[in-house]
C-alpha cells in the first residue's frame, strides 16, 4: 500500500498523484516513442490505428461515460471528419489546417444535431442518432460531385511544408502526438468545472439543474466536444486508409466505438485505451484463429460479429465497469496482497432511481 | 426576502398547492408543515422552478421568479436539498461539493482545455470553500468516499454541505431529518442554527419533526390539502384547533 502525503490542495489537482504514477505514464510515452525502431510495419499501423480508435473513443467517452447520453450516430462524425478533411485537403488547404478545420465542422454540425435531439435521453437519443448516420451515409453515397460518391474519394497523401508523412513512421508519430494532445485537453476539461458539470448531468439531472447547471447547454456542448473529437479521428482515419468510399462507415463502425467505451471501461479514460487495444486486436485474434477452426466457421462472415457480441455479453454480465474495472481489482489485490476481500466492490444496494421529482 | 403570492400548482384533476401566499424575511427559519400530500415538497418544486405554477407569482429579493428557467434559481441565490437524497451517486464527496461551485465558474471552454494558471486558481478556490463546509459539517473521513458507499444519514448531511457550496442567500431544506437518528436529528438541528446565525442564511424547511421545528424555527406554516391553514410561532401553530383537526381529523 502506498499512502500518499498531500500537503496542499494543488496536490489534489495534479494530473499525476505522485512521482511513481508520473513515472509509469512516461515510461508508456518512452516506450510508445522507441516502438517504431522495434517494430515492424505491420505492428506499427496496427498503434497507429490503435491511436485513432483511442481519439475517436475519448470523444464517445466523453457523452457515453461521463455525459450519460448514448449515441449510435458517431460513425456519422467519423466519416464528416474523414470527408471534409479529405476535400479541403484536396482542394489545396495544409493538412495542419484542414484537420483541425474538419474536427471544428463536425463539432459544429454536433452543435446541430445535440441542440435538435438532446431533448431526448436513453434509447430514443440513440435512434435520433443513428437516424442521422443513416443520413450521412446516404448523403455522402448520393453527393458524387462533392464525396464521389460509391466510386470513393482518393485521400491525397499527408505532407506538411513538403515533408511526406506517408511514411508508416511518420503517420504513427502524427497520430500519436494528436492523441497525446486530446488526451491532455480531455483530462484537463475533466478535472475543471465544465468537466464537473458533464458528470453532474451524467448522475442526476434535477441536481445538476439545482446546482446552476444548464441541462441543454451542457448537454449539447458534451455532444459537440464528442462530434468534434470523432471527427478529428475521422479526418486522420482518411490517410489511414487512403480511399473513402461510403460503405467505409457503416453503422458497424458506431457500434463497435459503442464495444469501445463499454468493453474498456465507462467512464475512465484508461478504458478508452483498454477499449481502443481491444477492438484493434480482437480482429487479429480472429484472423489467427480462423486457420484453426472448422472451414464452415472459418469462412462465414458472422465470425467476428459473433465474438464481438459475445464478448460484450459477457463484460455486461461479469464486469460492467469493463477492463478498466477488472484492472483496478487486480491492481488492488495486489497492494493489498494477502488481505484483498472481494467485497471491497460490492456497492450498498442503492434505492430505485424514479422520473419522480423529489 | 421570498414571497408566495397566491400561488395553486395542480396535476390535471389534482389541486396540489391552492391558493397560497406567504412571505419570509430576511434571516427567518421557516417551516412548512402538514400531513402527507399536503403540497410541501410541490411549494418547494415550484420554488425551484421544477414545477410550472398555474397562478400566483414568487418573488426573491423582490424579482419575480415565476418564470425563470431551473438553473438561474442557483445563480439568484437559492440552494435546496431533495427529500430523498438527489446527490451524484458515482463521485466522491469532495467532487459533490466541487461539481456545487458551479455558479461561480469564471472561466470559459478553451482555458479549461489548456488548464491556464486561473483555472488552477478557481480551482484551489473552490477547494478551500469545499474544506470549510467539510470542517463546518465534519465530513473531514467521508472526503474522498464515493456517494453511494455511504449511510443515508451522512448522504443527507452531505446534501446540507452541497447546497451550502452555492453560497446560497435562501436554503430550501426538504424534510432534513427524515432517515436520521435521535442523534443525527440533533446534530442537525445545531447545524441548523448554525447555518443560519453564522453564515447568515435564511432557512425554509419542510418538516415533521415537531421536536426539530420547535428547536429551530421562529415560524411555522401548516398546510393541509393543498391549502394554508395557519402560520405562526411553532407554540401557537402545535395549539391551533384547525392544525389539530387536519392531522387528527374530527
Amino acid at each position: 500500500m502506498r499512502f500518499v502525503l498531500k500537503t496542499n490542495y494543488g496536490r489534489d489537482i495534479d494530473i499525476f498523484k505522485h512521482k511513481a504514477h508520473a513515472s509509469w505514464y512516461i515510461l508508456l510515452v518512452a516506450a510508445l516513442l522507441l516502438a517504431p525502431l522495434v517494430l515492424d510495419v505491420f505492428y506499427e499501423k496496427q498503434l497507429t490505428e490503435l491511436f485513432i480508435w483511442a481519439i475517436a473513443g475519448a470523444g464517445l467517452m466523453l457523452l457515453v461515460g461521463y455525459s450519460g447520453l448514448v449515441s449510435l450516430g458517431h460513425v456519422a462524425f467519423m466519416a464528416l471528419g474523414a470527408y471534409i478533411h479529405a476535400i479541403l485537403y484536396a482542394r489545396g488547404w495544409p493538412l495542419f489546417l484542414s484537420i483541425p478545420s474538419s474536427a471544428l465542422i463536425t463539432g459544429g454540425i454536433g452543435v446541430l444535431i445535440g441542440a435538435a435531439s438532446l431533448r431526448m435521453t436513453g434509447i430514443y437519443l440513440a435512434i435520433a442518432t443513428l437516424a442521422f448516420a443513416m443520413i450521412v451515409e446516404k448523403v455522402i453515397a448520393h453527393w458524387p460531385a462533392l464525396t464521389g460518391g460509391h466510386s470513393g474519394f482518393r485521400v491525397d497523401d499527408p505532407a506538411v511544408f513538403g515533408f511526406s508523412l506517408d511514411s508508416s513512421t511518420a503517420y504513427y508519430y502524427t497520430c500519436l502526438t494528436v492523441l497525446l494532445l486530446v488526451f491532455f485537453g480531455v483530462i484537463n476539461l475533466l478535472r475543471s468545472p465544465t468537466g464537473r458539470s458533464f458528470i453532474a448531468v451524467r448522475d442526476s439531472e434535477i441536481s445538476a439543474q439545482a446546482m446552476g447547471v444548464n441541462l441543454l447547454k451542457t448537454k449539447t456542448l458534451a455532444f459537440a466536444l464528442s462530434a468534434g473529437l470523432t471527427g478529428l479521428a475521422g479526418a486522420l482515419y482518411a490517410h489511414r486508409i487512403g480511399f473513402l468510399f461510403p460503405d467505409a462507415f457503416t453503422i458497424m463502425t458506431s457500434i463497435m466505438l459503442l464495444m469501445l467505451v463499454v468493453v474498456g471501461g465507462l467512464g475512465s479514460l484508461h478504458g478508452v485505451v483498454f477499449g481502443a487495444f481491444f477492438i484493434t486486436t480482437v480482429p487479429q485474434v480472429i484472423a489467427v484463429m480462423r486457420d484453426w477452426l472448422p472451414k464452415g466457421i472459418a469462412q462465414s462472415g458472422g465470425l467476428e460479429p459473433l465474438v464481438f457480441g459475445g464478448v460484450l455479453i459477457l463484460f455486461l454480465m461479469y464486469e460492467p465497469l469493463g477492463i478498466y474495472g477488472r484492472w483496478v481489482k487486480i491492481r488492488l489485490f495486489f497492494s493489498q496482497f494477502p488481505l484483498y476481500r472481494k467485497k471491497t466492490f460490492l456497492r450498498q444496494k442503492s434505492y430505485l432511481k424514479t422520473e419522480r421529482v423529489h | 426576502m421570498l414571497e408566495a403570492a397566491s400561488v395553486s400548482v395542480s396535476f390535471g384533476g389534482v389541486h396540489a398547492v391552492q391558493d397560497l401566499s406567504f412571505r419570509i424575511s430576511e434571516g427567518e427559519i421557516f417551516s412548512i408543515m402538514g400531513p402527507n400530500g399536503a403540497g410541501k415538497t410541490t411549494v418547494f418544486n415550484a420554488i425551484s422552478r421544477f414545477y410550472d405554477v398555474d397562478s400566483g407569482k414568487i418573488f426573491f429579493e423582490d424579482e419575480e421568479i415565476t418564470n425563470v428557467a431551473p438553473h438561474v434559481i442557483a445563480r439568484r441565490g437559492i440552494a435546496r436539498t431533495f427529500q430523498n437524497v438527489e446527490l451524484f451517486d458515482h463521485e466522491t464527496v469532495l467532487q459533490n461539493l466541487l461539481i456545487a461551485q458551479h455558479t461561480r465558474r469564471k472561466t470559459l471552454l478553451l482555458a479549461e482545455v489548456l488548464f491556464l494558471p486561473k483555472v488552477r486558481k478557481q480551482e484551489l478556490d473552490f477547494r478551500r470553500k469545499a474544506e470549510d463546509i467539510i470542517d463546518l459539517l465534519h465530513l473531514q473521513s467521508y472526503r474522498d468516499t464515493t456517494v453511494d458507499s455511504l449511510p443515508f444519514g451522512i448522504r443527507k448531511i452531505v446534501e446540507v454541505g452541497r447546497a451550502l457550496c452555492l453560497n446560497p442567500k435562501l436554503l430550501l431544506l426538504d424534510e432534513p431529518s427524515s432517515g436520521l437518528n435521535p442523534e443525527e436529528s440533533e446534530d442537525l438541528s445545531f447545524w441548523i442554527e448554525d447555518i443560519n446565525e453564522d453564515l447568515g442564511i435564511t432557512i425554509v424547511m419542510v418538516e415533521h419533526d415537531m421536536n426539530l421545528i420547535g428547536q429551530v424555527s421562529n415560524r411555522v406554516l401548516v398546510m393541509a390539502d393543498g391549502r394554508h391553514i395557519v402560520t405562526g410561532t411553532p407554540a401557537e401553530v402545535q395549539s391551533h384547533p384547525d392544525v389539530i383537526d387536519a392531522y387528527i381529523g374530527t
